[in-house]
């Protein structure tokens, strides 16, 4: 019953032909999506593009951002596409350092869509706006065929204004640095996952979807300069933000596998589904880099907020390894964690 | 967490990792059969702390599927009757020009499930619509695919049928005993936990090689490399029990019964290794008109491998990614060459995702 080695068998295919159509994982946040952007933003006559940008040179300094939201499903734990829409924009300005302070708001319909549902996204909307200080000053409906569009697209920008002895910039990290994170890490993409697809999980859980802006002025207040960089780690998970950081400031990171908080649910439904909770989504935790003499100070801030409760460091910056990730690992070896490829793919055992 | 913390636990790994260093007098080849062992191993960098050396085994669904069945999912899904649903680490494997992620970005309805009762329901509630179900596994999925073509007879279903690509462990075992020289087996927990161990018994003393039943946590693995090393130093070739909370000797005969009943071993190919005689599962003669080849006409869809990576050296275990020269340059987890690139538990997929690079 052996098999000879058969040098035809033994083989993989030819490379295949490299698509020229978008996939669902240019959209991921990972590796297919830089490929994307790198493509597309010289085309835009400017070098890489952050999620936020300062866009005056007086003072006060002006923070512009803009996002899409098309979330399925539109409704979920913990929040909805109008409260989704309003914290991500929210948080993509306060990781310059910034205050939000006006917001627009604009919805592509398809037809079709519930007015019920419009209204109550648009209310939820008003109420996150409302929670977080900022005004919606400007806004656009366009209403689109069935099938062009499923169900509601949201799109919005969010300005503001630079905080006095804000200067972070994700170029920032210098070896040293500590990193920290803000709380758990998983819980929106799972709470995602799992009600799209009617997985079902026994445990509650909930998207920890909310604003951050408080939490970034109470870092700033305390750390000031020393708060080299924030950035909120959304699609792509956290190792997507470290290794995206870790190539603009030119260092190596170092993260301690038992330090990173993932929460029971978290860990037990990425068992299940195959997939790493450092590529999961987040809707409302941050990963700071900051210098080692301010962290106990800008941990004690970020802990005495609800939305920083969890605040832990779990790793730090070094000169070796620039641009890699490294995670020393519960058993006490060493991995590099990469970003996501394309898509999480759910595995088949 | 329970059921996992306890399993993750550094302490005791340390503990155990220094038990192995004690124990192990050579440095001993042991096999990790499964996928799944093999990504926890790379992850946790367990091999890289132990004087043992882990080889690779071709536990990867997906990476064992034959390139023409890829093909044949491919010719089913473009049809547009066709709801075609699979696990989702079967939509990146390339076939011979395209993946079934490409098909989806093109139009085909391509649909991630998470069990194949998922399918079942699928079809039921789209009658006018052709459901398939992209049934590929080892004695793993095996059961819960057996129960959809049953629950899908049941219930007098027209439109749904699978396209199956089963495969079994025992024999690739042999296979590999007999070509390759691994002085241990850890077994997969969970194909055991079907199947139980007594098919691997006589296997055991046929090549005089200890075979350990073995988890899937860093744990696990440590305590069954553990439990291998020492029945090597001992001169034993025992089967073993590591994974005692999930599997029993006979493992589990109902899952068994509605495997028998939806399905006969039959001759398998398995992509890089090649033919191993009784080494899959095929429909059962009576489940016949569930079978996507037929109902679609696709039996002549055939593919030959070209060269380019070096898959079936690492399906056997006789060579590691490292060793290829196409590992992380011209293949990628981005741009596969090969499908042990492609699942979170292909050997090339865990060394590159784990960041390994060949030494300078």
């Amino acid at each position: 019953m052996s098999t000879a080695f058969d040098p035809i068998a033994a083989t993989c295919p030819a490379p295949l032909a490299e698509t020229e159509r978008v996939l669902l994982g240019h959209g991921s946040g990972g590796q297919l999506m830089a490929e994307l952007l790198a493509d597309l933003t010289p085309r835009l006559g400017g070098s890489a593009l952050e999620d936020a940008a300062v866009v005056t040179t007086g003072t006060p300094e002006v923070v512009m951002s803009t996002d899409a939201f098309v979330i399925t499903p539109r409704f979920f734990p913990g929040g909805d596409i109008g409260s989704l829409a309003v914290h991500g924009t929210v948080n993509d300005v306060a990781m310059m350092g910034a205050r939000p302070v006006a917001l627009s708001l604009a919805y592509i319909v398809e037809e079709g869509l519930p007015l019920e549902e419009l209204r109550r996204v648009t209310a939820s909307a008003a109420t996150a706006a409302r929670e977080c200080g900022v005004r919606v000053v400007t806004g656009d409906t366009k209403v689109v065929g069935r099938g062009a569009a499923d169900g509601l697209f949201v799109t919005t920008t969010g300005i503001g204004v630079r905080l006095p002895g804000a200067r972070v910039s994700a170029s920032h990290g210098r070896p040293g640095d500590v990193v920290l994170v803000s709380g758990p890490i998983g819980l929106h993409g799972v709470t995602i996952l799992s009600t799209r697809e009617g997985l079902g999980f026994e445990t509650e859980i909930a998207s920890d979807s909310r604003p951050l802006h408080r939490l970034v002025a109470a870092m700033i207040d305390a750390g000031g300069y020393g708060v080299h960089t924030l950035r909120d780690p959304t699609r792509g998970g956290l190792a997507s933000a470290l290794n995206e950081l870790a190539a603009a400031s030119g260092v190596g990171v170092e993260l301690e596998e038992p330090a990173v908080p993932v929460p029971a649910q978290v860990a037990a439904a990425c068992e299940i589904l195959g997939l790493d909770p450092l590529h999961v989504a987040n809707e409302g935790c941050l990963v700071a880099f900051v210098s080692p003499e301010k962290t106990d100070e800008v941990l004690a801030v970020m802990r005495a907020l609800p939305e920083g409760s969890g605040a832990r460091r779990i790793g730090q910056l070094v000169e070796d390894h620039p641009g890699r990730v490294v995670m020393r690992t519960l058993v006490g070896s060493t991995r590099v964690v990469d970003m996501l490829v394309g898509e999480q793919l759910p595995r088949i055992c | 967490m329970k059921y996992l913390d306890e399993y993750r636990d550094p302490v005791l790994a340390r503990s155990l990792v220094d038990q192995i260093r004690a124990a192990a007098t050579r440095p001993w080849s042991i096999m990790e059969v499964c996928g799944g062992q093999t990504h926890t191993i790379v992850r946790q960098g367990i091999d890289e702390l132990i004087p043992v050396r882990m080889v690779h085994g071709p536990g990867c669904p997906v990476c064992v599927t034959p390139l023409e069945v890829i093909d044949r999912a491919l010719a089913i899904a473009a049809r547009p009757e066709v709801i075609f649903t699979s696990f989702g680490d079967m939509l990146r494997v390339p076939g011979s020009t395209s993946d079934l992620l490409s098909a989806k970005a093109r139009g085909a309805d391509v649909r991630v499930v998470y069990s194949p009762l998922d399918a079942v329901r699928l079809a039921r509630t789209h009658p006018e619509r052709e459901v398939v179900f992209f049934a590929v596994g080892f004695e793993t999925t095996a059961p819960a695919n057996a129960m959809a073509v049953i629950q899908a007879a049941a219930q007098r279903l027209t439109n749904f049928s699978m396209l199956v690509s089963h495969v079994l462990v025992p024999p690739a075992m042999v296979a590999i005993m007999e070509s390759a020289s691994v002085d241990a087996f850890l077994a997969a927990g969970h194909v055991c936990a079907v199947m139980g161990w007594t098919e691997y018994e006589p296997l055991a003393a046929r090549y005089r090689t200890p075979i350990v039943v073995t988890g899937f946590e860093p744990l696990d693995l440590l305590e069954g490399i553990l439990m291998a090393v020492r029945q090597l130093e001992e001169g034993r070739f025992e089967v073993t029990n590591q994974y005692a909370r999930a599997v029993r000797r006979t493992g589990n005969t109902a899952a068994q019964d509605a495997m028998r009943r939806a399905f006969r071993v039959a001759d398998q190919t398995w992509r890089g290794i090649g033919p191993i005689p009784a080494s899959g599962l095929v429909l059962a003669p009576e489940f016949a008109a569930y079978d996507a080849v037929l109902r679609f006409g696709v039996d002549g869809v055939t593919a030959t491998e070209h060269p380019g990576c070096i898959a079936g050296d690492i399906l056997r275990g006789t060579r590691t990614p490292l060793e290829c020269p196409s590992y992380g340059t011209a293949c990628t987890p981005r741009r596969p060459l090969g499908a042990p690139m492609v699942s979170a538990e292909g050997t090339c997929a865990a060394y590159y995702s784990a960041g390994r690079t060949p030494s300078p």
